[in-house]
């Protein structure tokens, strides 16, 4: 059977949701056999092999935090003439895509990113994609080399099959462009503690009718009650009320939980763009022409300061 | 030595607009307003506050577009870039991204640069990928999705905001730059600007121009292959309740009903 590369997303050797996602489709397609980079590559094995990986080729070197993406391509370039694989999948991160399009461009392949699902098809796998903010649907090939594909977070469920996981030490050599760009500082993220936006089953969002940053504890404590994420719109982090890496949208992140809760929030275009296919979206929004109401399945016409915190005290009880 | 800085710019179906295919599955020009996307304008913001902080600089702007992708050219020129070029040619209908960066690295190559800066995403296409494309083909470095950049000394610096951390890249020139739009506000043309950009140079080339051949490029010739467009259905109407005081309850009620609570 063919093999079909799976680029790990990984923190330290902690294998992110998305990369097990990802090996559920690779199985539709053929032998899932992953690649991991960096600190900690050998210990996602484990997690890896859970999901299906029949082997996992294993790369650590400085460089990988030292520079910014090419020593990735470099690997994962080592990687393909290794296995010759039948596709290579990719995490649609911004990161992810930009190392999936050069990994195509110097294996003379064409790059499908963003897919939300993917089939084995007659001529190689078919991935379908959401575009124009979501408003279509395509189906799409790579007619041109070994099909290079990003896939989205929440594509598919992550399901144990479990195989060998053999971990084999991949060769790999840099490139003299692999150092051309220095990283020459990094600060983490502070966890909040709060599921990863796009990963979460439930998003709760607050938008410019929130009307300032205390007033997010109102979000939060919904977003609490549900054990969901927190997402805002662009007007709310321009504002300054909410950070950058929350926002959903066009710019943003874009999110298809089970349940998504827009707070304040009026549905301009390029927020729908980062949310349209949640599969239950719910509103609440004073204003009854906000054009968040023409998605919703549920809305309260209403202000946010009385029914967020009533919903939120609800749900408390309900729970116990 | 003056500084060359290329912006490269793309003209897109106003996304407010009811946006559509054409029967060949591309995107439909014809029937939606077309501008210079929203992302790029940041782009050409960045690229003129470093020509403005540069003893010497020339800011071009780039695209790549059917004859009205003039407009994004002029509204760049109207912002305060120095002088434009038009890459035009029928064969390009079509032309996928892996295709499209052949042709912005040529003339970017032919026109000459220090610096190339290009906006994060296509506001139609939102792939994210052609400045990256843009590195390799050019062999520099790639400093992208930057919300912060500064060029001195031959040396361009910025701030990369991804989702596990944030980091401080830097790079020698010549190099590629991508800017978010956290970079800083774009501004907005003077009416000094929109009557000096009438007299700025515009040039056009074409594939032979750029020694590109038309079986490089265009639909029949791309890397990827569309076989089916549909519509997402409407969403069925949802039930919207007008709170009077009660509509924290009612929601809860409904959440329940599905199993969310
Ligand atoms: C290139 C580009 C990219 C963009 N990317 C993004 C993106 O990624 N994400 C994004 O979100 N936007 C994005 N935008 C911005 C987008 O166009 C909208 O401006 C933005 O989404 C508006 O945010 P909002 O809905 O919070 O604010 P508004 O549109 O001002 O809506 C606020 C809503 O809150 C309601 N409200 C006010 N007070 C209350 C109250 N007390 N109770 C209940 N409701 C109340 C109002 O009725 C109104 O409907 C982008 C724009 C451009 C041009
Ligand atoms: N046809 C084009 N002409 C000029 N620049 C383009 C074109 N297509 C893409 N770009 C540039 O590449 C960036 C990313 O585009 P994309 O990878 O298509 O999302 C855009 O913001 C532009 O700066």
């Amino acid at each position: 059977m063919a093999e079909v590369l799976v680029y790990v997303d990984h923190v330290d050797g902690a294998v992110r949701k998305p990369t097990l996602e990802l090996l559920t489709l690779a199985r539709r397609i053929g032998e899932p056999v992953a690649v991991a980079l960096g600190n900690g590559a050998a210990d996602t094995a484990a997690a890896l092999a859970e999901h299906g990986a029949v082997k996992v080729l294993t790369h650590d070197a400085s460089e990988y935090a030292e520079y910014l993406v090419v020593p990735k391509v470099d690997a994962l370039q080592a990687a393909v003439e290794a296995v010759s694989p039948a596709a290579v999948l990719v995490p649609s991160s911004a990161e992810g895509k930009e190392i999936a399009a050069r990994l195509a461009l110097r294996i003379g392949s064409g790059i499908i990113t963003d897919a939300v699902d993917l089939e084995a098809g007659e001529e190689g796998p078919v991935a379908t994609q959401s575009v124009f903010a979501a408003s279509f649907t395509t189906k799409s090939r790579v007619s041109k080399g070994t099909p290079v594909i990003t896939v989205k977070p929440n594509s598919a469920a992550v399901e144990a099959a479990p195989a060998a996981g053999a971990v084999e030490a991949l060769s790999v050599s840099f490139s003299e462009k692999a150092t051309g760009t220095k990283i020459t500082g990094r600060t983490a993220r502070e966890s909040t503690g709060r599921p990863e936006l796009t990963e979460a089953a439930i998003v709760v969002s607050g938008g410019r009718g929130v009307n300032g940053a205390e007033n997010f504890s109102i979000i939060e404590a919904l977003a609490d009650s549900l054990g969901a994420a927190v997402g805002a719109s662009r007007a709310a982090v321009d504002a300054g009320w909410y950070p950058h890496t929350n926002q959903v949208g066009q710019t943003g992140k874009s999110v298809s939980p089970q349940l998504y809760i827009a707070n304040g929030i009026s549905g301009a275009i390029q927020h729908r763009a980062g949310m349209q296919t949640s599969k239950t979206i719910v509103a609440v929004n004073k204003d009854p022409e906000a054009p968040i109401f023409d998605l919703v399945d549920y809305g309260v016409v209403g202000d946010l300061f009385d029914v967020v915190p009533q919903l939120t005290e609800e749900i408390k009880t309900r729970k116990g | 030595m003056s500084l060359r800085i290329v912006v490269t710019v793309k003209y897109v179906p106003d996304a407010t607009g009811d946006r559509h295919f054409a029967d060949d599955l591309t995107v439909d020009r014809d029937d939606v307003d077309g501008l210079l996307s929203e992302l790029d304008e940041y782009a050409v913001e960045q690229a003129l506050q470093i020509a403005e902080d540069a003893d010497d600089a020339e800011v071009t702007v780039l695209t790549v577009g059917p004859e009205d992708a003039k407009d994004a050219l002029r509204k760049a020129l109207s912002m305060g870039a120095d002088k434009a070029i038009h890459v035009e040619d029928d064969d390009l209908h079509g032309t996928d991204a892996i295709g499209t960066s052949l042709v912005l690295a040529k003339a970017i190559e032919k026109a000459g640069f220090d610096l190339v800066v290009s906006g994060m995403a296509s506001t139609d296409g939102t792939m994210g990928v052609v400045p990256a494309l843009l590195a390799e083909r050019l062999g520099v470095p790639q400093v992208t999705l930057l919300s912060e950049v500064s060029v001195e000394d031959g040396t361009v610096k910025g701030r990369r905001d991804g989702d596990a951390a944030s980091e401080q890249l830097e790079a020698s020139l010549p190099a590629v730059v991508s800017v978010t739009d956290q970079s800083g506000e774009a501004r907005y043309p003077s009416f000094k600007g929109i009557m000096a950009a009438k007299k700025k140079p515009v040039e056009s080339w074409d594939l032979s121009d750029l020694d590109i051949d038309a079986d490089e490029v265009g639909l029949d010739n791309a890397w990827t292959a569309v076989d089916a467009a549909t519509e997402r259905p409407a969403r069925t109407a949802g039930t919207i309740v007008k709170d009077e005081g009660e509509g924290g309850k009612q929601l809860a009620e409904f959440l329940a009903s599905q199993k969310f609570i």
